[in-house]
């Protein structure tokens, strides 16, 4: 990556704080529009995009900013009070930002943002009319320096001989002498400036001569410290245009009196003399500089000011991912190295030592903490995901005609930054989900004795070492029977199935379900929950509907905090070690003898509390050996998959529960159906950790079969 | 002596630009992220330009400029204000709190060491 690459790439990074900072403020602006902090918050934030991306040319990016920054400027000045219309147009404009920030990240064709494209123009439109001077206000962002002509006004003085549009063709003609009169006020030096830089500045055009006027100076006695008394004659031997001269002196242009002729006219002294009088009238010193004082008193008035309350910026730096992942997997090898001294000593029986007992406990600890630590690097709060779903209610609200609140709590809750990135879309989907499908119109709603309003709720919080996110909503909740029916009308499942509440639920995340009426051009887009479910699901985590018709639906996710460690359940099968990942397990028990039915000449099922499962032998589902039929007194595990169906599988020997860190299968491998990823234990060996859904998927065919036959 | 330039600008987008385009001009460069954070930074840093940003939390360019040109010593040190505007007002608003020149954004790296080079009291 270029360094200029990397420092846009930064760019977006940056714009995601700030569109985070924006949507805050916007918030706080509509809670309260005369906070002053959150408008200028937001003005600053608009503005800083409209900095970047101005540096880095992305120019719909900037005209649309510089238009919001427009409006932001009047709301800042109180021109404009953002209540009503307005702060719905500043959402709008707020929602914009966050379109072109990733239409230019993407580098989508900046054509897509041209004016004439009628709900872009119409959205600029409408906010240069909210804007106090809806006459436009300005022309719209200055790309360059746009020197001024020289308008020297000085009262008492007669107009200086200088061509009002600068450099003119004309100018340039001929001669290649130039004479510039130039004669610093007070107000130059105070400003920072000085003559000598300027003078540096000419030569860089040609060499050039320069004679100090001294005809002004008093006698040393009454000279003033900080007047100016110097006048000073350049010649300049440059063909240049007059412009390029007058744009050295741009800075200074208000604190000096200057005048730029061609070749050699003595015109140009008898108009200083006749710029004199008031010149003259003031008293003389040496440039500043010199003769400045030095203060003991450093604390300023300023400094004093800016201490005072303001929060300070946050502390905090940018790293690479990599980098941290990198520290994961080095912290994770540090853990096993830990556990496989802690074996070995414990087995070489030196464990009888205080001093090595006390030291390895304390290595552990300090090892379990340091990881817990990295994790936490990568852990990010859900607040920015929040906030951009705050947008899709919003726009769903209005697609649909209804009027829906978004209630968010938890927003401080922390997950691993990939699980965020990745949440994006399922939640997504099923908000505009809970809006077209639950939320009623507000006539209904009334009918029903509800608030015309209906409310999503989205929650995250940590549950038990997970992360449980919830999103509610308070509308009609879900038809069993229109579910089901459509189900058997699509051949989901049998006509005469008999299914519980939760297996008819749970038919909404199978692929092409859709029980809407009209497939809407909102939620209805073709993918449906069974894309979420395999999203979340991809995640190590879980999805689970729960709704009351009439009262309205949760849908409840949970993940796992972290994607670097998992909690499983350590088995021997067949000679092998194998990790079943906790968040799958619901319990373990012993195979009884009258538990265990035989199905057809190859499948068990195990009765529990009146319910059927399924059987595999974990040795014999990896491969490891053939499935044996005899189960008796065998450990199960009773595991859940993803779509909620329970199966048992049994195992030789259930060895505990163990944190353990996930070592990806090398590429080397392909796909291993049914092994998720690997671990390395305390003693160095390898052990693959179960995929319990892939797992079931491949028993596929015996699974269906005989799920037919137990729902039937 | 290379040059020391003291650049203050709250977004980490454009603290990057200018380090990045400074340093390739072989300036000595020094950051800082708003208008507090320059003052603090002033004395250790000790610059022979300062380029400032107007809109900053804490406190802004106009307030940083006038806290620098309120301590005598710093009466003479040219300060450049970079700005994404070239409004008159704006430009007579830091020429008021004691702005030495100014650079309009996006800027590009000859006309920053150009604007550099007119303010600078030691030669480039």
């Amino acid at each position: 990556m270029t360094n200029r690459e990397s420092l846009r790439a930064g760019f977006f990074q940056e714009c995601e704080d700030l569109l985070e900072t924006m949507s805050d403020s916007l918030a706080r602006v509509e809670r309260d529009a005369t906070d002053h902090d959150a408008v200028n918050a937001l003005f600053r934030a608009v503005h800083s995009i409209k900095g970047g991306a101005g540096a880095f040319g992305l120019d719909a990016l900037v005209t649309f900013s510089h238009a919001f920054e427009n409006l932001l400027d009047d709301i800042r000045e109180t021109r404009v009070t953002p209540r009503g219309d307005i702060m719905a147009l500043l959402y709008r404009a707020g929602d914009r930002m966050y379109d072109l920030v990733e239409s230019e990240q993407n580098e989508e064709d900046p054509a897509r943002w041209q004016q004439d494209d009628d709900e872009h123009a119409a959205l600029l439109a409408a906010i240069a009319a909210a804007c106090a001077n809806s006459d436009g206000g300005d022309t719209g962002p200055e790309e360059d320096f746009v020197p001024t002509p020289l308008a020297i006004e000085m009262p008492g003085l007669p107009a200086l001989d200088v061509p009002a549009d600068g450099g003119s063709a004309d100018d340039r003609a001929g001669d290649d002498r130039w004479r510039i009169t130039f004669r610093p006020l007070k107000a130059l030096y105070a400003l920072g400036n000085d003559p000598l830089p300027l003078f540096r500045a000419l030569s860089e055009i040609g060499p050039l001569e320069v004679k100090p006027d001294l005809s002004a100076l008093p006698p040393l006695g009454e000279m003033t410290w900080d007047e100016s008394y110097l006048c000073w004659e350049v010649d300049l031997r440059a063909d240049c245009a007059a412009e390029e001269i007058r744009e050295v002196f741009e800075f200074v242009a208000d604190d000096c009196v200057l005048q730029i002729d061609r070749g050699e006219t003595q015109s140009t002294h008898s108009a200083q003399e006749n710029a004199g009088p008031s010149e003259r009238a003031q008293p003389a010193t040496l440039p500043e500089p010199l003769l400045a004082e030095t203060s003991g008193d450093a604390e300023t008035p300023a400094a004093g000011r800016g201490a005072t309350g303001q929060p300070a910026p946050r502390q905090s730096i940018r790293v690479d991912l990599d980098r941290v992942d990198r520290l994961i997997n080095l912290v994770g090898e540090l853990v096993i190295s830990e556990a496989m001294l802690s074996q070995s000593l414990s087995e070489g029986g030196k464990f009888r030592d205080p001093a090595v007992e006390g030291a390895l406990g304390q290595l552990k600890q300090l090892a379990s903490e340091l990881q817990e630590r990295i994790m936490a690097i990568r852990a990010q709060s859900v607040k920015s995901l929040f906030q951009r779903m705050s947008r899709i209610v919003r726009e769903a609200g209005h697609a649909t005609g209804k009027e829906v609140r978004l209630v968010t709590e938890g927003e401080a809750t922390e997950v691993d930054k990939t699980v965020i990135e990745r949440l994006a879309d399922p939640l997504t989907h099923m908000l505009r989900n809970a809006i077209d499908h639950g939320i009623e119109t507000p006539e209904t709603r009334e009918a029903a004795g509800k608030s015309p309003q209906g409310t999503v709720r989205m929650t995250a919080g940590h549950r038990s070492g997970q992360v449980i996110m919830e999103i509610t909503d308070d509308g009609g909740g879900i038809d069993c029977d229109a579910v089901l029916s459509r189900a058997i009308e699509r051949g989901l499942v049998p006509p005469d199935a008999n299914l519980k509440t939760q297996e008819i639920y749970n038919l909404l995340f199978e692929p092409g379900f859709s029980t809407a009426q009209n497939v809407s051009n909102l939620s209805g887009r073709g993918v449906g929950m069974d894309v979420v479910r395999s999203e979340i699901q991809s995640l190590g985590g879980r999805v689970n509907i729960d709704s009351t018709l009439g009262q309205g639906t949760t849908v409840t996710i949970s993940l796992p905090l972290t994607l670097a460690v998992v909690e499983g359940m350590l088995v021997d099968v067949a000679g092998e070690t194998l990790v079943v990942p906790s968040s799958a397990l619901r319990e373990t028990m012993r195979a009884e003898a009258g538990m265990i039915h035989r199905l057809g000449p190859r499948d068990l099922v195990l009765s529990m509390r009146g319910t059927l499962i399924p059987v595999f032998d974990l040795g014999a589902s990896i491969g490891e050996r053939e499935m044996s039929r005899d189960i008796h007194g065998m450990p199960v595990l009773m595991v859940e998959t993803a779509a909620g169906m329970m199966i048992a599988l049994t195992v030789d020997r259930i060895l505990g529960q163990r944190e353990v860190v996930i070592k990806g299968l090398s590429e080397n491998y392909g796909l291993v159906r049914g092994i998720a990823a690997a671990t390395v234990l305390g003693d160095g060996r390898i052990a693959l950790i179960v995929d319990v859904d892939q797992l079931a998927q491949n028993a596929g065919i015996a699974l269906e079969d005989s799920n037919a036959r137990l729902t039937a | 002596m290379t040059l020391k330039i003291l650049a203050v600008d709250d977004s980490f987008t454009m603290r990057g630009l200018l380090e990045q385009a400074l340093h390739e001009a072989g300036f000595d460069v020094d950051l800082a992220e708003d208008g507090q954070h320059g003052l603090e930074r002033l004395p250790e840093s000790d610059p022979d330009v300062v380029i400032t940003d107007i809109n900053m939390p804490r406190l802004d360019g106009f307030g940083f400029i006038e806290a620098v040109r309120a301590d005598r010593r710093h009466r003479g040190l040219p300060i450049l204000v970079l700005t994404t505007e070239s409004a008159e007002t704006l430009k007579d608003r830091a020429r008021k709190a004691g702005a030495t020149g100014w650079i309009v954004k996006p800027f590009d790296e000859e006309k920053l060491v150009d604007a550099i080079r007119r303010v600078a009291a030691r030669e480039i």
